[in-house]
This record gives C-alpha cells, structure tokens and sequence, in this order.
C-alpha cells in the first residue's frame, strides 16, 4: 500500500522534534483531511451500529444486548489500546520490520501540527484507530450467546495488542509484508483473513452452543440484519475509499470497486441459495453484500471494475457455500464470521494475483494481464503468513484464558439468556403476549428511587 | 356449565366471534396458541441450514355456557370456522364446575 508506507516514511521524518530536515514540509491539504475525517466517521459507524445491528439481529432475543454490548465495549477499549500502545506499535517509526516501537505511546509526538503526509497526523491515527475497533469486533460473531463478558474484555485487549497491531505493521506500517509487495489496500489480510481465521479458532476453543446444531437458533430479528448490512456497506465506502488517505482519482476507482464487487457479490449469493435451496433469501442478500464488501477490501485499489464484478461474484457464491461447513465441520462459528470474513478475505487476497492491472492504481498485473504468477505468489505469502500467526497467537492467548478464568458462562446462564445474567437487562419489553405491551411490567417490583 | 373450547384458524377467530354473538354468547376469551394435528408444517431457511416448524399459529377461544345451548354453540363454531381445508381445528366440551362474576359476586349460570 504505497501512500500509507510513505505516510510511514513522514511519521518517521516528524517524529523526532530535534531532527534537521533537508525535505520541506509537507502542507495541510484540506481536501483530503476533510474527506479522511469523514471516512473516520465511516468506518466507526460500520461497527457501530452497523455491525452490531447485523449481528444482534441475527442472534437469539435473549441475547440480543450482549452482542450490542459487546461491539460498544470493545470499540471503547480498543480506541484506549490504540492511544496507549496500538498506535505507536502499528505506524511508528521503528527501524524493525516487525513492529513500529513504542516511541509514539500515548500518542507522544503527535501534535497539533503534526502531519502524516498532508493531513494532520491525528486524522491519520484515529481513522486508523477504527480498523483497530472493528477488526475485533468481527470476531464476536464466532463467540456469541455464550461468552463470558469479562473474559471477552481481556481476550479482545490481549488478542489486539499482540495480533492486530503488529500485523497492522506487517501490511501498512512499513513492516516486511508491505515492503515484499503484499497488496491490501484497506485490510483482506490485516482485518478479515485475520479476524476471521481467529474466529474459527475460537469456535473450536470454546465449544458449540448447547444444542448446536440440532436444536433451532433462528434469528430473531432479519429486518436487523437487513438494517446492518445496508450500514455496513454506508459506511465501508469510508473503509476502502478513505484508505487511500486521499481524495483523489485513486480514492474514486476505490469507491466504484466497492459498490460493484458488493453488488455482483449479492446476485452471486442469491442465485447460489436459489439453485441450491429453492430459495433467494433476505439473509442471503444481506450475506452476500457483506462477503463482496470482504472480498474487494484488499483489490479495490488494484482491479478494474471487470475485476471487481468477479471478485464479487466469486465471492458471493464461495462465500454462501462455505457458511454450510461448519455443519459438516462441526464447529459452531455462530454468525459465520469464518464462512463470510476468513472465506471472502481469502477470495480477495487471493484474486489480487490474478486479476491485477497495471491500469488501476496499485499498478501490477496479475496473472491473467501478463504479470505471471508473482503478484500470486506475494498475496499468498501475506495471506498465509497472517493466517498462521493469528491462529496461532489466538490458540495460546484463548487457551490461557480458557484453563485460568475459564471462556463460557455456566450452562444455566447459557440457557435463560446471557442479556439477563451477565448484564441483568432484557432488551424487550412487550410483555409476553403482545397486547401493545400492556402486559409489560408486570410481575416488576421496583426498588429504583428508595433511599 | 359447559366450558366450551375451540382451537380454530387465527384468521377465522372474528368470524366465530360474530357467529357466537348471533345466538346471544357476548363474551369470550381468545389465547394464540400454537399446535398441530394433521396439518403440515413449514420450513425456514437461514444461509442454507433448513428448520423445520411443525406447531402452526392457531387461536384458542373459550366460552362458558348454560349446558341447554351447547349444541348451537358447537354448531355455530364449525359453521363459522369450517374452511373445508385440513387444519381447520378442534372443539372440547368440558364440565364447568363453577363461574362468578367478580364484579357482583353471582354465581351458576347468572355469571355467564
């Protein structure tokens, strides 16, 4: 990603006040931060409420609040992570090509004034600072309905420092991935292939939920879903078009990619589910625009949009398969967080290598455009080394959690509900038989206000 | 007394209330309930897994009445409910030991 290794490259150049420049600075350019700012906004949205909305939908009432919980909680952790850590770890100037140092903790030498590129350095931080959030976010869905609150807290914060951040380096930060010529424009390999990968390997580590799979786990509110994947997809145009750090014509392709690889990506869902199950479903459609939006991450900035439409395509369909193998797998990934962001990010990762032009932006070609299989050969590398160090890292770190403060709320509390015994609430009340909810409250003995 | 209950398709439940209130019965209580007999279910989909869902939506509507005008209650539910259609519910007469109305305190068939 080469605006962001030479923002990189600035950071470095501005990190240290006493240093003799022999450059001249670079200028605030109001254009870019206005637009880099608002992706900021974007992207957060996308996990909140978007995600959240995606996922509480698709989880059982009982358990609605945990997953909305959980989204907001960790979005604030995180956020404090990136100020004190995630940050100076992920884009420092370090000379290593493993991680950027601890010189830019708590944000020292990030000024007012100071630029990353030609927007001020704080815009540059806290947009970055929302991949941060929503990378483990996704993986909520692997653990949902019977995770213990706390226990998610720490996994989140241990999980964030010591896979995220550094693989943030790896691909944007300077690090060796980037310098080898990996293509991740926005974060197939850095958010999805690792978020998703991490999923599975909390899956197997915490065990299916009692009465997986024979026992229904419906859904309990699609018109949710439907709601966050039409957030998500709002707000993902800040994700892929702001990770230019620009507003400019390579920001534009970034934008056009996105819409039409999410779109191919919800036809080729649709038509999969109606050939395969008699059905096009509302899920589905929601699924497939989700794994396009996955999918095209890592290629806007690299594929025509011919190329784009295929990734979509390829993906929606891959995707919609894949979700039934942890059926035959039999691996309770709850809200497909494997079959959609480990399969999808895959797909686009992946697909850089063949379909890459030289006419977009990133500038290579793949194979299918006379560039051989060296493009291939690098996103494979990427892919797979993210891969197999997040689901390494996620073993060690989930295992530790697992044998000391234990991962699974009891089964009692799996059962009444996790909303009312880890956050005694329950998100709705309409009393049990509808009656526009005059039959709420009853049975409530209330202590609120005695003193 | 006779506690008359019909379990009928919810879509029938105001043609039996209007039925009902033709041979002079003014009050009644409706529960949704969910059941099955000889109808089919159906089947959701959700990303490719099939659930399959036997109960149905059925409305339940209970009348209690003097033993003489049972028959004509029974006869009015199946005329009004009857769609010719398997699925179209069940009526249990059972013995009421006792009814009061709460707000006057009478007893026996001057409550119902």
């Amino acid at each position: 990603m080469k605006t962001l290794q030479k923002i990189a490259a600035a950071a470095l150049l501005f990190a240290a006040p006493s240093a003799v420049f022999a450059q001249e600075a670079a200028e605030l350019n109001s254009a870019n931060t206005a637009w880099i700012l608002t992706a900021t906004a974007l992207v957060l949205f996308m996990t909140l409420p978007g995600l959240s909305l995606f996922y509480g939908g698709l989880v059982r009432t009982k358990n609605v609040l945990s997953v909305l919980m959980q989204c907001f909680a960790i979005a604030a952790v995180i956020s404090v992570l990136w100020l004190i850590a995630g940050y100076s770890i992920a884009f420092g100037p370090a000379e290593s090509a493993y991680w950027g140092g601890l010189s830019k903790a708590m944000f020292s030498g990030v000024t007012v004034d100071s630029l990353a590129g030609d927007i001020p350095e704080s815009v540059f931080a806290t947009f970055q600072m929302t991949f941060a959030i929503i990378t483990p976010a996704l993986m909520v869905g692997a653990f949902v309905e019977r995770i213990k609150f706390s226990s998610m807290l720490l996994f989140t914060t241990l999980w964030t420092l010591l896979v995220y951040f550094p693989v943030a380096n790896w691909v944007w930060g300077g690090g060796w991935l980037g310098q080898m010529g990996l293509i991740d424009f926005a974060g197939g390999t850095a958010v999805h292939i690792n978020a998703g990968i991490a999923a599975l390997a909390l899956a197997i580590l915490l065990g299916a939920r009692l009465g997986w799979p024979r026992t229904p786990m419906k859904p309990h509110n699609l018109t949710l879903v439907m709601i966050g994947a039409a957030l998500l997809w709002f707000g993902w145009f800040g994700f892929n078009a702001g990770s230019q750090v620009a507003a400019d014509n390579t920001s534009a392709v970034v934008f056009l990619n996105t819409f039409v690889a999410t779109c191919a990506a919800g036809i080729g869902w649709l038509i999969t589910e109606k050939i395969r199950d008699g059905h096009a479903t509302s899920l589905g459609a929601a699924s497939g625009i989700v794994a396009g939006l996955v999918a095209i991450t890592p290629a806007c900035s690299a594929v025509s949009p011919l190329g784009a439409l295929i990734i979509g395509l390829i993906a929606g369909v891959l995707c919609a398969l894949a979700v039934g193998l942890k059926y035959k797998l039999k691996y309770d990934d709850s809200l497909d967080v494997v079959g959609v962001h480990l399969v999808g990010g895959l797909v686009g990762t992946l697909l850089i290598g063949v379909l890459a032009t030289e006419a977009a932006p990133a500038g290579v070609n793949g194979l299918l455009y006379g560039g051989g299989a060296d493009q291939l050969g690098k996103q494979a590398i990427g892919a797979f080394a993210v891969l197999f160090y997040s689901l390494i890292l996620t073993f060690i770190i989930g295992y530790l959690i697992k044998v000391t403060i234990g991962f699974r709320v009891n089964e009692d509390v799996e059962v009444s509900g996790v909303d009312l015994e880890e956050h005694a609430e329950s998100a709705y009340e309409m009393g049990d038989s509808g009656g526009g909810g005059v039959f709420a409250g009853i049975g409530h003995r209330s202590h609120g206000g005695e003193q | 007394m006779k506690l008359v209950t019909a379990i009928v398709k919810p879509f029938k439940s105001d043609d039996v209330r209007e039925a009902l209130s033709e041979i002079g019965i003014s009050g009644m209580t409706l529960t949704e309930v969910k059941g099955f007999g000889r109808q089919k279910g159906h089947t959701e989909l959700y990303r490719g897994a099939e659930y399959v869902i036997d109960f149905l939506p059925k409305a339940k509507i209970e009348v209690a009445v003097e033993d003489g005008i049972v028959d004509q209650v029974i006869e009015a539910i199946c005329k009004a409910a009857n769609t010719g259609q398997i699925g179209d519910g069940k009526i249990f007469v059972s013995n009421l030991e006792q009814t009061i109305r709460i707000r006057t305190g009478e007893t026996g068939n001057d409550a119902l």
